[in-house]
């Protein structure tokens, strides 16, 4: 009974110790990472495609990091503090960074990458920070001053606005700076190497300022341009991780039950997308409210969730993401309803032809791939169930481009980032100012109304959580019973990877964060 | 002497082309929608007109269409491609880092295909209507009438994730090697993406080389050679073969002129890092330099390629160009 119950224990202290080893972050091993498509440079503030960022952002850092609730937590800022009329930011910087070539990391190059470099070359920034003087105090601290108070501000400080090196920036033209094509930043990884075509190759950063991390030795990320063989590489074990619109969500159900692979939508929080069809208000019959109803009642928003997404996505009910602190889900909903629709359509004076068809319109759809081509047939035979002909028209990323913002379209679908703060991503859409043709992702729609406009300005101004919730909680009703876009879905980004690869998603940038924790088992 | 006439004769017109394709090509790229401002605009989410008007300046794209012309045409003849709008990088030296790999994967794919094709279409002609004929045509209709992606696909899934025996992509391994180790695993990598492309060429050698023996078979002159006692190997050889060859060689010829096209599919799916898939992207993105570069590049090499078969043609036969 002594020896068994030696034999139990010896058994149960393996297991343990097997757990413990399995949990402990283990130094060493070279992460493989699909990459696609190919970024044309990986400079931060120049390039900002979401190709770009993966690779940037292991070398490149920001001040702040921020949670799955977008709250800041500390970075290359080891403290700050807001002064209560919010007009001033005080950010405290570390002391033990060095940029990738040795030189110490100071207020200057904060005040450098706020002051000059992003306001030249990063246009959303740009919208940011022109607001701001920055100065700095001594070497490690920098004040932010603000003529008028901007509550996103806080959440402004991340992915789009790393901090760049003043010492190999300054005075140069920074668009065409030799750097670009090797940067020098303070994150965890440096760059190698880049075989165009191929790969880009990251070494681990010996003197990152974070004692013993990070726990990778390299990083490749591989191009792999056909989405079936990325599908298959990840299968094979042969990648890592491959994230966001990598794989097709078909593709997706089927790895997500395979032994070695997990998949994770978390890590998209600060992007928060949402995919709608904006209407040209201009035109008849979109500026009518009850045609845009009508669609609204004809739509499945289901469908779009469960069948064309697969899953990987949420219902949409109105323009602020539901993972922001500013959500409100009390809004006027509208689920499937052939019957409202049509009573609509009716009160309009649409009535049906000896077809059935009282109406032909357009839809413009987003050249992005097998997901959106459903998406807009799925549209065209929903709306036709109500005597809406929906005709089709074919682009290209650049046409799209070009139709969208030149306001060349009757209906026009693709998503849009919200971008964690109402005024950074949801009011540009909206507000009456910001009808700019050809601008892209501005007020395409031409969506008119004082009431919007005066709550979206005030909430941006106000230092006030609460007050700020209540006055978004108001434009959201206001802006959903009008509908002023047809919200489909929130898209929900997988990230399929190998389960020996840990901490991966760990804060609301998701597989864009530094990776300095992420480590490999054998 | 004969072929120097050829060249000189050629050498104008071979310019004149030159020149019309390039026009043609800035033309026709323009008359799509959207420009490179649109397109980096669009990726970078930009809601900032000074951002596009800035882009469009720096690239000169604000200037009347006549003087960008002017400008692309006095910069191509000192061979100047410019700069891609993307990638901030000359062009020329973005074309030179994908040359090789597509001439590696097509140039060998290609020859394996002409071989192998042609000899196999041969013996199918000889054995006309018997069963091995049969074999050979049908498995060449099979290889034309297959999809490149998919018989691609599928080679991936038997040799690479089944049989475990062959990379299933890219150029070189995970962990890049050097030297000697490197040419062995870039051969090691290319015999996925050759199968795949070699099995669609094949099949259009089998077709032409079938025809064309088929046709030669039944000349007076392989009958008179048959008849003066020429053992059968030996008018094939002389006879058959020479004039067989011709409408391959021409079809070689104009393959060759598209070999720096690259080969869009099979570079995708198997992530190998040539010009095909630059091409693409490029058109895509509307980087017109970068687009208009390989363009040029394409179509000196379809020139050139031109002149090599012509001259090829009239050394196989003499009669050729005599007149």
């Amino acid at each position: 009974m002594k020896s068994l119950m030696s034999f139990a224990l010896a058994i149960f202290m393996g297991m343990a110790s097997l757990a413990m080893a399995e949990e402990a972050p283990r130094r060493g091993g070279t992460l493989q990472s699909v990459l696609w498509p190919e970024p044309p440079g990986i400079m931060t503030g120049i390039y900002t495609q979401s190709s770009a960022l993966l690779p940037t952002t292991k070398i490149f850092e920001s001040l702040l990091t921020y949670d799955f609730n977008l709250n800041p937590h500390p970075n290359l800022a080891e403290s700050w503090e807001i002064s209560p009329d919010g007009l001033k930011y005080t950010f405290k910087l570390r002391e033990n960074v060095r940029w990738h070539d040795g030189e110490a990391f100071t207020a200057d190059d904060v005040v450098f990458t706020y002051g000059d470099y992003l306001i030249e070359v990063h246009p959303r920034a740009r919208a940011v920070f022109e607001r701001a003087q920055v100065s700095k105090l001594d070497d490690h601290t920098v004040v932010f001053e603000l003529k008028e108070p901007f509550a996103p501000l806080i959440r402004s400080f991340d992915l789009c606005c790393l901090i760049v090196p003043e010492h190999l920036y300054k005075g140069t033209d920074f668009r065409k700076n030799p750097n670009n094509l090797a940067p020098i930043g303070t994150g965890p990884f440096k760059f190698d190497e880049w075989k165009r075509g191929e790969y880009i190759h990251l070494a681990r950063n010996d003197d990152y300022w974070r004692d013993g991390l990070p726990y990778l030795d390299d990083i490749y990320y591989r191009f792999v341009p056909d989405a079936a063989s990325r599908a298959l590489a990840l299968e094979t074990g042969q990648m890592h991780i491959a994230t966001q619109n990598d794989l097709e969500l078909f593709d997706v159900d089927r790895l997500s039950k395979l032994p070695h692979l997990d998949v994770t939508t978390k890590g998209w929080e600060w992007g928060s997308p949402i995919v709608w069809i904006e209407m040209n208000l201009r035109k008849e019959p979109f500026s009518d409210k009850r045609f845009r109803q009508a669609m609204m009642y004809a739509l499945d928003q289901n469908y779009f969730r469960d069948v064309i997404f697969q899953g990987y996505a949420k219902v949409a009910t109105g323009p602020v993401h539901s993972a922001s602190p500013f959500y409100e889900p009390d809004v006027p909903a509208y689920r499937q309803d052939l019957k409202k629709a049509e009573a609509l359509l009716d009160e309009m004076g649409l009535k049906p032809d000896a077809d059935g068809k009282r109406t032909t319109i357009k839809l413009l759809g987003l050249p992005y791939g097998e997901m959106w081509n459903r998406s807009a047939e799925y549209t065209r035979q929903a709306l036709r169930k109500v005597g809406i002909e929906v005709i089709l028209e074919p682009s290209d990323p650049a046409g799209w481009a070009t139709r969208t913002r030149n306001w060349d379209f009757e209906m026009t679908m693709y998503f849009l980032t919200t971008m964690g703060d109402p005024a950074l991503g949801v009011s540009r859409t909206f507000l009456s100012d910001n009808r700019k043709q050809g601008v892209l992702f501005t007020n395409h729609a031409g969506y008119a109304n004082p009431e919007v406009d005066a709550l979206f300005n005030k909430a941006a101004v106000s230092v006030d959580e609460e007050e700020r919730k209540q006055l978004y909680s108001q434009v959201q009703k206001i802006l959903v019973d009008d509908a002023a876009v047809l919200w489909l879905v929130e898209l929900v980004w997988p990230t399929v990877y190998n389960k020996k690869l840990h901490n991966v998603v760990t804060g609301a940038s998701g597989p864009n964060s530094s990776f300095a924790d992420a480590w490999l088992a054998e | 002497m004969r072929f120097v006439y050829a060249f000189a004769a050629w050498l104008p017109r071979a310019l004149l082309v030159l020149v019309a394709i390039g026009l043609l090509n800035f033309f026709l790229i323009r008359l799509a929608p959207g420009d490179p401002a649109s397109v980096l605009a669009g990726e970078t989410g930009a809601s900032d007109a000074r951002y596009i008007e800035e882009i469009r300046k720096s690239y000169g794209l604000d200037q009347p269409l006549w003087l960008q012309a002017a400008t692309y045409l006095r910069n191509l003849a000192t061979f100047d491609l410019g700069v891609s709008y993307r990638m901030q990088r000359d062009v020329a030296d973005i074309i030179g880092e994908r040359i090789p790999a597509t001439l590696l994967l097509t140039s060998t794919a290609l020859v394996l295909a002409i071989i192998i094709g042609t000899l196999l279409g041969i013996q199918a002609a000889r054995r006309a209507g018997t069963w091995q004929d049969t074999v050979i045509s049908a498995f060449a209709m099979l290889c034309y009438a297959t999809p490149v992606f998919w018989v691609g696909l599928l080679l991936v899934l038997l040799l690479s994730v089944h049989a475990g025996i062959l990379p299933p992509f890219g150029m070189s391994g995970l962990i890049p090697k050097s030297g000697f180790a490197a040419v062995l695993d870039a051969l090691h990598h290319l015999v996925l993406p050759v199968m795949t492309l070699a099995l669609f060429y094949f099949a259009v050698y089998v077709r032409l080389g079938r025809s064309a023996t088929v046709e030669v078979l039944g000349r007076d002159f392989v009958r008179s050679a048959r008849a003066k006692g020429l053992s059968e190997r030996q008018v094939l050889r002389r006879h058959v073969l020479r004039n067989s060859v011709i409408p391959v060689v021409t079809m070689a010829g104009l393959q060759v002129g598209q070999l720096l096209g690259g080969a869009v599919i099979v570079e995708s799916v198997f992530a190998w890092p040539g010009i095909g898939r630059l091409a693409f992207d490029a058109l895509m993105q509307r980087d017109y330099n970068l687009i208009l570069g390989i363009f040029f590049v394409s179509s000196i090499m379809v020139v050139l390629a031109n002149l090599i078969t012509d001259l090829a043609v009239r050394s196989i036969d003499p009669r050729v160009g005599r007149s």
